[in-house]
C-alpha cells in the first residue's frame, strides 16, 4: 500500500490535485462522498478449495480462498476449532510491490481482516468440533490481485464470502475426505468492514489508489449491523471522538449494503 | 480470545478481580531518564506492567535509502522480552503482532514530532516491554512520550495512551491481562491531549455505539490523570538534578 510519502513530482501533482478535488467535495470518478465503487463478487472459482469468491472494488482486486483442514484441538480450547485468516499482497498486483517476507502494511491488512472476522463470530469455533481432541480449522487466504485502494473492505468481503461459500469435507476416521464435500458453512454473523480516508478535512468512504496516495489518516470500522467489531486507524493523520462517532453511525448503516453481497455467496 | 468453558467471573459485587472500579486506572509511575546512552529514556510501572522506552536521535539515516530529505523519518520497534509473560518462554524476535504495534505506534508520534525540522535523519523509539500484563501497547507509548521529550524532541504535545473495554454489559478502563484474554471487547487509543485527537484506534470484540461513546470518555477523562505522571516525570529529572 502506498502511504503517502512521495518523491516523485508527478505523483505530488496527483497528490495534491486530489487533495483541493476532496476539499471541494468532489471526487475524481464524480462519487458521493460515502458511496462505494462498483462491487462485483464471484464465487466457487476455484474448485479445489472448499470456498472462494472474488472481489471487484473499482479496479481493485481481491482473491480469497478457503480450505478447511482436521487439526488438534488447542489445550485451553478442547470444544472448539478455529479459523485463520490471513493476506498476502502479491508482486504482480502493484509495480510498488515486491516479493519477499511480508511488509508491516501487509502484516496489518493481514491481521486487521482477521480481527473483524474473528471478533464477529462469523463461524461459531463450536460448529467446528468434530470429536475429542479433534476439530477443524477453516484457513482464509486473500490474494490481492490489483491495487486500486481499500484493501481492507475489499478483503473483508472476499473473505466474508469465501466463508459462506464453503462446503465441509467428510470426516471419516480421523481424516477430511475432501472427495465429498457436501456440508454448507454455518455463517453465524455477517461482518462487513468500512474504510475511511481522511484527506486534509474532509472524510470519503472507499479510498481509490490515488486518493489513498494523498490521505493523511484512515479509519477501517468493521460491524455486524448491530455493533462495531473491530477498528483499525492508519497514518500519521488524527481523527476527532466526533468523527468517530460519525463514522461508526455511517459504517453500521453500510452493512446492509455490502452484506447483501455475502448472501449471495452463501449455497 | 480463550474459551468460554473455564471463564472466571471477571466482575464480583460490582468490582473487577483486582478491586478496581469500572473507570479506575491501575497504579501508574513512571521515571524519565533511565539510561545513560540514550538520548532520552523512560522506564514505566503500569499494574504489573514494567516497560523501558529509549530514544536515539535525530541522527542520520541509515541505511541511506530510508531517508527523506524534506523530513525526519521516525522508526520504531516494539518489542516483548521473552520472560515477559505469567505462561511460557516468549520467542525472541519479531512476530506479526509487533510487527503491527511497531507500525502503529510509529504512525502515533509521527503525527506530533515536528519532523520538518530533523530533514536527511532519523528518529529511534524503541519500546521493550519487560513484563506484560494487558495493555502494553498503551503502556509502551506513553512511555515513549516521555523518553521523547526527555530526548528534547520537539514535539506538538505529550501523548498518552490507555485501552477501554467491556465486560459483560460495563464498559471498563484500562483493561488487564486476565480482562483482556475474557473480555468482551477492547479498544487501545492513543490521544493527544491539547486537541482530544485520536492517534491510534484499534478495537476488537463487540460494542454498540453507546458503548462506544462511553469508552471514549473514559479514555479522554483518564488522559488528565495519566498525562499528570508523565509531566511529573519529566519535572523531577530537572528538580533532582
Amino acid at each position: 500500500m502506498k502511504t503517502g510519502d512521495f518523491t516523485g513530482a508527478i505523483e505530488i501533482i496527483k497528490s495534491d490535485y486530489i487533495r483541493e478535488m476532496i476539499a471541494k467535495g468532489e471526487r475524481e470518478d464524480k462519487r458521493g462522498s460515502m458511496d462505494y465503487r462498483k462491487i462485483e463478487l464471484k464465487t466457487g472459482i476455484i474448485d479445489h478449495a472448499e470456498g472462494s469468491a472474488q472481489v471487484d472494488m473499482g479496479n481493485t482486486r481481491v482473491l480469497a480462498g478457503a480450505k478447511i483442514v482436521v487439526d488438534e484441538v488447542h489445550s485451553d480450547t478442547p470444544d472448539q476449532g478455529n479459523i485463520v485468516v490471513s493476506a498476502e499482497l502479491l508482486p504482480l498486483a502493484a509495480a510498488e510491490y515486491e516479493a519477499g517476507p511480508p511488509s508491516p502494511e501487509a502484516i496489518e491488512l493481514a491481521r486487521v481482516v482477521d480481527r473483524g472476522i474473528r471478533a464477529g463470530n462469523c463461524i461459531k469455533l463450536e460448529d467446528l468440533f468434530l470429536e475429542e481432541g479433534k476439530a477443524w480449522t477453516v484457513y482464509v487466504d486473500v490474494y490481492v490481485l490489483n491495487y486500486d485502494g481499500n484493501l481492507f473492505d475489499a478483503s473483508t468481503l472476499a473473505a466474508m464470502a469465501a466463508i459462506a461459500n464453503s462446503r465441509l469435507p467428510a470426516y471419516k476416521d480421523g481424516v477430511a475426505d475432501y472427495k465429498e464435500r457436501n456440508t454448507p458453512i454455518n455463517v453465524n454473523n455477517i461482518v462487513a468492514s468500512c474504510t475511511f480516508a481522511k484527506i486534509g478535512d474532509s472524510i470519503v468512504l472507499d479510498p481509490s489508489g490515488v486518493e489513498e496516495s494523498a490521505m493523511d489518516a484512515r479509519l477501517t470500522i468493521a460491524t455486524d449491523g448491530k455493533v462495531v467489531r473491530a477498528m483499525q486507524k492508519g497514518l500519521k493523520g488524527s481523527f476527532t471522538l466526533k468523527e468517530i462517532e460519525e463514522l461508526v453511525d455511517a459504517a453500521l448503516d453500510k452493512h446492509k449494503e455490502l452484506a447483501k453481497h455475502i448472501e449471495e455467496a452463501k449455497r | 480470545m480463550a474459551s468460554s468453558l473455564n471463564k472466571p467471573e471477571l466482575i464480583v459485587n460490582g468490582k473487577r478481580l483486582d478491586g478496581r472500579d469500572f473507570g479506575e486506572l491501575r497504579p501508574l509511575k513512571i521515571e524519565a531518564n533511565v539510561l545513560k546512552n540514550a538520548q532520552g529514556s523512560a522506564y514505566l510501572e503500569w499494574g504489573n506492567n514494567r516497560v523501558l522506552a529509549a530514544v536515539y536521535g535525530p541522527k542520520e539515516a541509515m541505511p541511506r535509502h530510508t531517508a527523506d530529505s524534506t523530513k525526519a523519518v521516525v522508526k520504531c520497534r516494539y518489542s516483548m522480552a521473552p520472560f515477559s509473560g505469567l505462561g511460557e518462554h516468549g520467542r525472541t524476535g519479531p512476530n506479526r503482532r509487533a510487527t503491527e504495534i511497531s507500525k502503529v505506534t510509529k504512525e502515533v508520534f509521527e503525527n506530533v514530532i515536528f519532523l520538518n525540522e530533523f530533514p536527511g535523519s532519523e528518529i529511534d523509539i524503541f519500546i521493550e516491554i519487560l513484563q506484560s500484563d494487558g495493555g502494553t501497547r498503551a503502556a509502551g507509548i506513553t512511555a515513549a512520550a516521555v523518553a521523547l521529550a526527555n530526548a528534547g524532541i520537539k514535539m506538538r504535545d505529550l501523548v498518552y495512551a490507555v485501552s477501554a473495554g467491556r465486560i459483560g454489559e460495563h464498559v471498563v478502563l484500562d483493561v488487564d491481562m486476565i480482562e483482556d484474554n475474557y473480555s468482551d471487547a477492547d479498544m487501545p487509543m492513543a490521544i493527544s491531549p491539547k486537541s482530544n485527537d485520536v492517534l491510534l484506534l484499534q478495537m476488537d470484540g463487540g460494542l454498540d455505539r453507546d458503548q462506544l461513546k462511553k469508552a471514549m470518555n473514559m479514555v479522554v477523562e483518564a488522559g488528565k490523570t495519566i498525562s499528570k505522571v508523565q509531566r511529573d516525570a519529566l519535572k523531577a529529572v530537572y528538580e533532582n538534578r
